[in-house]
């Protein structure tokens, strides 16, 4: 049945491979220099091999505030999580009929997801500065954040709802379930691993906005936006040692949402469908 | 069930997007933002010839990064749906296509300076092959930096979406083609471009809009040497010239929508979800 791969397979397979050289390279690099010596440079060659730049990301003189910004984000990101997730269900479940005013809102989710950043961040600044809010990470900073994440939700949410089969809903209900038991014990055990796609998006979007935040962060940075400031005025390793180790962080988020999401493909290919289990 | 995303798509979509209208007509003095009604700033701005230039340069980072996301993220995911032939694999390789679009886009951005610099690989490589006897300055701080970048940054946004829908093709219309005595380049061509059309427009629209509204790779990338709408508006903004920014950001916020009406005349977006 399969026939021997020909000449195109091997050309595409090499230039796939360079693609990932090409994403993966410079980040590695950076990875590789941040092991830098004590007098080594932004590039290459290698002064020695040492840990010092990653010493001094835990100096407070010497970096400014990351580990309070690291912290911010952090919180602001579980923040955007929850709410993406939870705003992304609700709106999913409303598309799947129409309401007036669904086309207007749905463009509104385009407008979201295409409108230029920095309108975002210019807007919201001038709504609370003119009101005489004051602008900060949780409040102006949270909301901007909303709609770049927002979006992203709620098109995976349409993209599930579009391929859901119905009748397991309708089942629920012939059963007696009420609306409220259907969405519980059938619909959200079903679409489940979506969802864990929605707040991979949720997170690490929000994780790493910068331009959303600029103008509606306040006075207390979140970590682009300190990471940002340092490219400015610091022309040492320790930037490569801060980028590595966020990165690190980045995949390790994404390593846990996977395992997450794997586990419960097997927990449930070998459990069979558990949802309705949760009748009992 | 939706008032919690109207509510919130109101208040920091919709009213942002009013307020900078509003702030668009009025006036600036060096400390103040005064407000007026005056088309003050739009006078100013379409009577400029620097506005054209930026403008023009911004649909120059548009257009040809569009033609290489295109080119790539159309190559990679023709390979990876048509050419890896399991379904793990196919998994596998397209999660490690997707991971750094999860992490963060100006640690990206940082990890070119040591490929691109004066002293910097591409620079040492070039010259040990005795290609150059000098470093290349145009490598880093150039539009070509930020090219490059760009690519780097958003040929993600293409491929996945073209991904997406060439895995929705229909393999037996493939096997139909071969039967009727297509070779792979007509089938890539006749069969395979036209059915993945759609993909590929929701990649144009995500890179256009990424690239137009951009102002922070511009701005690092090019060593603050090159400019795109959306620094003249951090600019502004900078100096606190709210008004000004806000009248070239209701510009590009129009520019954008024209064009993305445009694309969205080619592709029902609530039909490819």
């Amino acid at each position: 049945m399969m026939e021997p791969r020909g000449k195109s397979f091997y050309v595409l397979a090499a230039f796939f491979g360079l693609f990932l050289l090409f994403l993966y390279g410079p980040t590695v690099t950076i990875a590789i220099l941040s092991f830098q010596g004590p007098g080594g440079g932004l590039t290459f060659p290698m002064q020695g091999l040492s840990l010092h730049w990653f010493r001094d990301l835990f100096e407070q003189q010497a970096v400014g505030d990351i580990w309070g910004s690291f912290r911010r984000s952090f919180v602001l990101g579980l923040m955007v999580m929850v709410v993406t997730v939870v705003v992304s269900v609700m709106g999913g479940l409303a598309f799947r009929h129409r309401f007036p005013g669904s086309n207007v809102l749905f463009y509104l989710i385009i407008t979201s997801l295409v409108i230029p950043s920095i309108l975002i961040s210019l807007g919201v600044g001038l709504i609370f500065s003119q009101s005489g809010l004051e602008v900060h990470w949780s409040t102006s900073g949270f909301g901007s954040q909303l709609t770049w994440t927002l979006p992203f939700g709620l098109l995976i949410m349409f993209a599930v709802f579009n391929r859901f089969d119905k009748s397991y809903e309708e089942a629920a209900r012939d059963l007696g379930a009420s609306p409220w038991q259907t969405i519980r014990h059938v619909v959200l055990p079903i679409i489940a691993p979506s969802l864990i796609g929605v707040a991979l998006f949720g997170f690490t979007l929000s994780y790493d906005e910068f331009a959303r935040t600029l103008l509606t962060a306040g006075s207390y940075n979140t970590l682009p936006l300190e990471i940002f400031g340092m490219t400015t005025n610091v022309t040492s390793p320790v930037l490569y040692a801060l980028g590595t180790l966020t990165t690190l962080f980045s995949l390790l988020i994404i390593g846990v949402f996977l395992s997450i999401t794997w586990l419960s493909a097997r927990r449930k290919a070998r459990a069979g469908s558990d949802a309705g289990k949760g009748m009992i | 069930m939706v008032s919690p995303l109207m509510a919130i798509l109101l208040f920091f979509l919709v009213l942002p997007v009013g307020m900078i209208l509003i702030v668009s007509f009025w006036q600036a003095t060096e400390f103040s933002i005064i407000p007026a009604f005056s088309f003050e700033n739009y006078e100013f701005l379409f009577g400029s010839s620097v506005t054209f230039r930026v403008f023009m340069n911004t649909f120059k980072y548009a257009v040809v990064t569009w033609v290489f996301t295109l080119l790539i993220g159309f190559t990679v995911a023709y390979f990876l749906a048509f050419h890896v032939r399991t379904q793990r694999w196919q998994i596998a390789l397209f999660l490690l296509c997707t991971i750094p679009f999860w992490t963060s886009n100006i640690i990206r951005m940082i990890s070119w300076i040591p490929f691109l610099g004066r002293n910097g690989i591409a620079n040492s490589a070039l010259m040990s092959w005795g290609v150059t006897d000098r470093p290349l300055e145009w490598l880093l701080f150039s539009d070509f930096a930020v090219i490059l970048a760009f690519v780097h940054l958003y040929t993600l946004f293409m491929g996945v979406p073209i991904f997406n829908t060439m895995m929705r093709i229909d393999k037996s219309l493939i096997e139909a083609a071969r039967d009727a005595g297509a070779n792979g380049a007509q089938i890539l061509w006749n069969v395979i471009v036209p059915l993945t059309k759609p993909g590929i427009m929701i990649g144009t629209i995500f890179v256009i809009t990424l690239v137009m509204g951009d102002f922070i790779t511009v701005r690092f990338m090019s060593g603050s040497q090159s400019a795109n709408v959306g620094r003249l508006i951090s600019n502004d903004i900078a100096l606190l010239a709210y008004p000004s920014a806000a009248a070239t950001a209701i510009v590009l916020l129009c520019t954008v929508l024209i064009v993305i009406a445009t694309l969205l005349r080619f592709v029902d977006i609530r039909k490819e979800l």
